[in-house]
C-alpha cells in the first residue's frame, strides 16, 4: 500500500458516521457475544471439568492433529499447482487459475455431500475422508498464496544454484523452497486455521465418530445444554486461535528478505516441460471435477438406474428451506454491505478510528463460526433483546461473516483512488458532498456490488452459526441439506446430492457474476 | 580443459537468436565474445551451460559431447550479469554453495570459502548478508562462488557492467589476475572493448564466429 499517498479527503460526517455504525454493529453483535462467552466460560470449575474430561481431551487432540496434517497435505498438494500455473504461461492458464479456486467458494455441506458420493462407502466416516476433503476445500489458498510469490521469484537464482552443480531437485530444496518460506508459512497458517475450525465437512464426513472441537461444542450446547461446558470449549477456540494469529503477526513483523523480483513465467520449452504441465493440470482437474461430478450423478442415480426419485423427494422442505435461504441471504447482503461500506469509507478517510476499525473488522473473520452463532445464541435470549425466536437473529450473524469481505472489497479501490481526482472536482466547483457523490462513492460502486454479491454467496453456504440458531419454520437450505445426509438410506442421500447440486449451481452464477465485476487481470 | 562450440542455433520461436555459430577455447585460455547488446552473447553462453538447448550443433570439452547433459553435470560455473546471490543465505554459504551441493565436508568447504575470500579480497565478509553488499563487493562474491567448485569452463556474463568507471577498471584488472591465478578456462561476454581487453587473452567478435559470415 503507497502510504506517501495523502488519506482520502472524505466529508467529515461520512467519516465519522461511517466508523460509529461500522463500531456499532461490531460492538453489539461481535464484542459482546464474544464478552458474554468469556463471563460464562472463564468460571474456574467450567475449565477445569472441560480440560480434565479426556472425552475432551481426545478430541482436542484429533482436531490439532487433523488440522495439522491437513495442512501438510494441502501445501503437499498445492505446490505442483502453484508451479506450473506459476511458471509457464499457456493457453487455458486463466481458466485453470479459476477451476482451482472453485472448491474455496463452494458451501461447506456441500462439499461433504459431494465426497459422500465420490468416495466409496468404505471410506465414509472415516478421518482419510475428512483429510481428501480439507485438501480439495483449501488447495487454491495453497496454489493463490504461494503461486503468486513464486510467479515473481526470480527464475535467475534457480539458474545460479544448476550452474553450481545443483540438480533440479537440490535447487528446489536448498534455493526456491527457502525463498519460498514466507508464502508457505502464510499459506500453512490460513489453511490450519480453516481446519483446525471446520465444521461442516466434519459434521457430514465424520459423523459422531470423528468430532473436532466445533463439533463437540455443538453436541453439548445444543444437544446436552450443557452451556458452561459449551463456553469453556469456545474460549479454548478462541485463545487457540489468537494464539495462532499473534504467532502469524510477529513472524510477519519479522521482515522479509529484499527478493528482486520479475515475472518468471514463459512457454513450457521441452518435452518434458510439457508433459509435467499436462498432468498436474489433469490430476487437478480430475481431482476437482470428481466430487462435483460424483455429487450431480448421485441426485440421479439409484441402484437400478437413473431417476429423478431424489429431486421428486425435495419436496415443500427442500424448496422451502431455499426459499428461506434466499430471503436469509438478500437481507444478509444488505446489511453486511451497508455497514461494510460505512467502515470501508471510515477506514479508507485514515486516522486513528479508522485504523482500529481495519483490524477490528478483521476479528470475526478469524472467529470460527461456531463460536459466533454460540455467542449470538446465549448473549440474545434474554429481554429487552431475546432474538433466539426472531427471524433476524440468523442473517444478522451471516451478515458479521460477511461484513469483513465488503470491507476487503471496498477499501483498496477506495485507496486506489487518486486523490487529485477529488481536487480537479474541486476546481470544477464542486463542492464536498457533490465531490464525495460524484467522485469517490460512484467510483466505489463496482466493489460495493462485489463484496454483496460475495456476502449474498456466504449467506448462502453458511452453516456454522446457522446450526445454532436455527428454529423450526427457519430451516435454511444448508441445514437442511445436514440434515438429509444423516438420514439412513441411499434416497436421503441422493435427496442431499440433489439439494447440494441446486445450493452448487446458485453458488456458481453468484461467483462468476461477482468475478465479473472484478477488474481484469487481478490474478497475478 | 578445452571448450568446442560447434555450429549452434538457437531461435525463440520465429527469433533466430545465434546461426550457426562456432568458437573453441584453448585449455587456460580467456576469450572475450564482443557484440552489442541483443546480438545472443548471453545465449551463448546459456547454451555452453546447458541453460538454453540449441535447436542444433554441438556443445563438447576436451572433445566429449556435452549437448545432452544438464546443467549441473557440466561442471561450468556462471558470473551473472545481475549477480543472483542466493538472498536467503549469507556470503560464506553463497561461496560455498556448489560445494555444499557436491556434498563436500564441512572443514574442506569453510576452508576453500576462506582462501577464495582472500582471492577476492574480501577476507572476512563471510557472514554478511548479500544485501549488504556493495555493487563492487557483490561482483566479487559472484566470482568466488563461481570458481568455489572449480568449474572446468568459467562464462562471465558482462560481469562488470554497471560499475563506475574507476571500480570498473580496478576490478577489471582483478578478474583478469584472478582467472589467470587459478589457471581458468573463461569465456567472457561483453560489449565494452576496453573491459575485453583487461581481462581477456583473445578478443572475438560474435558476428565473426558465424559460419554463413565465414563463408562469405
Amino acid at each position: 500500500m503507497d502510504r506517501h499517498r495523502p488519506a482520502l479527503s472524505l466529508p467529515r460526517p461520512v467519516r465519522v458516521g461511517g466508523a460509529l455504525l461500522a463500531a456499532g454493529f461490531l460492538g453489539l453483535f461481535f464484542a459482546w457475544p464474544v464478552a458474554t462467552i468469556l463471563s460464562r466460560g472463564l468460571r474456574l470449575d467450567a475449565v477445569r471439568d472441560a480440560i480434565e474430561n479426556p472425552g475432551i481431551r481426545s478430541v482436542a487432540w484429533f482436531t490439532l492433529w487433523q488440522a495439522a496434517a491437513s495442512t501438510v497435505l494441502t501445501l503437499a498438494a498445492g505446490l505442483p499447482v502453484a508451479f506450473v500455473l506459476s511458471q509457464f504461461t499457456f493457453r487455458g492458464r486463466r481458466l485453470a487459475t479459476a477451476v482451482v479456486t472453485v472448491p474455496f467458494v463452494l458451501p461447506t455441506v456441500v462439499v461433504g455431500t459431494a465426497f459422500l458420493a465420490v468416495l466409496p462407502r468404505s471410506w465414509q466416516q472415516t478421518i482419510g475422508a475428512i483429510l481428501a476433503a480439507h485438501v480439495f476445500f483449501n488447495i487454491a489458498v495453497a496454489v493463490r498464496t504461494v503461486g503468486g510469490f513464486w510467479g515473481r521469484l526470480d527464475r535467475g537464482l534457480d539458474d545460479a544454484a544448476r550452474t553450481l552443480g545443483a540438480s533440479p531437485w537440490q535447487a528446489l530444496r536448498h534455493v526456491t523452497l527457502p525463498l519460498l518460506r514466507p508464502a508457505l508459512v502464510a499459506a500453512g497458517t490460513i489453511v490450519f486455521l480453516f481446519t483446525f475450525t471446520s465444521y461442516g465437512v466434519v459434521t457430514v464426513l465424520g459423523g459422531p465418530r470423528h468430532p473436532t472441537l466445533e463439533v463437540e461444542l455443538y453436541r453439548r450446547a445444543v444437544l446436552l445444554g450443557d452451556l458452561p461446558v459449551a463456553a469453556a470449549l469456545a474460549l479454548l477456540q478462541l485463545v487457540a486461535v489468537g494464539a495462532l494469529l499473534v504467532w502469524w503477526a510477529r513472524l510477519q513483523a519479522g521482515g522479509a528478505l529484499a527478493l528482486r523480483t520479475r515475472p518468471a513465467a514463459r512457454p513450457p520449452r521441452s518435452r518434458r516441460e510439457r508433459i509435467v504441465v499436462v498432468s498436474v493440470l489433469g490430476v487437478a482437474a480430475a481431482a476437482i471435477g470428481a466430487p462435483l461430478v460424483a455429487l450431480v450423478v448421485r441426485s440421479m442415480r439409484s441402484r437400478t438406474g437413473w431417476t429423478t426419485a431424489a429431486w421428486r423427494t425435495i419436496g415443500p422442505d427442500g424448496w422451502g428451506a431455499l426459499a428461506t435461504s434466499l430471503r436469509f441471504a438478500v437481507a444478509a447482503a444488505i446489511v453486511a454491505t451497508v455497514v461494510g461500506t460505512a467502515a470501508a469509507f471510515a477506514i479508507a478517510g485514515g486516522g486513528r478510528i479508522g485504523t482500529a476499525l481495519d483490524s477490528g473488522l478483521m476479528l470475526p473473520l478469524g472467529t470460527s463460526a461456531v463460536t459466533l452463532g454460540f455467542g449470538l445464541l446465549i448473549t440474545f435470549d434474554e429481554p429487552p433483546l431475546d432474538l433466539r425466536s426472531s427471524v433476524v437473529i440468523i442473517p444478522l450473524a451471516h451478515a458479521l461473516v460477511g461484513v469483513p469481505f465488503v470491507v476487503r472489497s471496498v477499501v483498496p479501490a477506495l485507496r486506489a483512488i487518486d486523490s487529485r481526482l477529488g481536487e480537479a472536482a474541486a476546481t470544477l466547483g464542486a463542492g464536498p458532498w457533490r465531490r464525495f457523490r460524484w467522485v469517490e462513492a460512484s467510483l466505489a460502486r463496482r466493489p460495493i456490488l462485489a463484496g454483496a454479491g460475495f456476502c449474498f454467496a456466504v449467506s448462502l453456504g453458511e452453516f456454522g452459526a446457522t446450526s445454532f440458531l436455527t428454529r423450526r419454520g427457519n430451516t435454511t437450505l444448508p441445514i437442511e441439506i445436514a440434515r438429509a445426509v444423516g438420514r439412513p438410506g441411499d434416497l436421503a442421500l441422493a435427496r442431499a446430492a440433489a439439494l447440494s447440486t441446486v445450493l452448487l449451481a446458485i453458488t456458481a452464477v453468484v461467483v462468476v457474476a461477482v468475478d465479473r465485476l472484478q477488474p481484469e487481470e487481478r490474478s497475478w | 580443459m578445452t571448450l568446442e562450440v560447434t555450429s549452434v542455433r538457437v531461435a525463440f520461436g520465429d527469433r533466430v537468436v545465434l546461426d550457426d555459430v562456432s568458437l573453441r577455447v584453448a585449455s587456460g585460455e580467456v576469450v572475450a565474445v564482443l557484440g552489442p547488446s541483443g546480438s545472443g552473447k548471453s545465449t551463448l553462453l546459456r547454451v555452453v551451460a546447458g541453460l538454453a538447448t540449441p535447436s542444433n550443433g554441438r556443445v563438447s570439452f576436451d572433445g566429449r559431447d556435452l549437448t545432452s547433459l544438464p546443467t549441473h553435470r557440466r561442471r561450468v560455473g556462471l558470473v551473472f550479469q545481475d549477480e543472483q546471490l542466493f538472498p536467503h543465505l549469507d556470503v560464506a554459504a553463497n561461496i560455498g554453495f556448489g560445494l555444499r551441493m557436491a556434498r563436500r565436508p564441512r572443514a574442506e568447504i569453510a576452508s576453500r570459502v576462506a582462501d577464495l575470500l582472500d582471492v577476492v579480497g574480501l577476507a572476512g565478509f563471510g557472514s554478511r548478508a548479500t544485501a549488504s553488499l556493495s555493487g563492487g563487493e557483490a561482483k566479487r562474491v559472484a566470482l568466488a562462488r563461481s570458481l568455489a567448485p572449480r568449474p572446468a569452463v568459467l562464462l562471465l556474463d558482462e560481469p562488470l557492467t554497471g560499475l563506475d568507471p574507476e571500480l570498473h577498471d580496478r576490478l577489471a584488472a582483478d578478474v583478469g589476475r584472478i582467472l589467470r591465478a587459478t589457471g581458468t578456462t573463461a569465456v567472457l561476454v561483453t560489449h565494452d572493448r576496453a573491459e575485453a581487453t583487461a581481462i581477456a587473452d583473445r578478443l572475438v567478435d560474435l558476428r565473426d564466429l558465424s559460419g554463413t559470415d565465414r563463408s562469405r
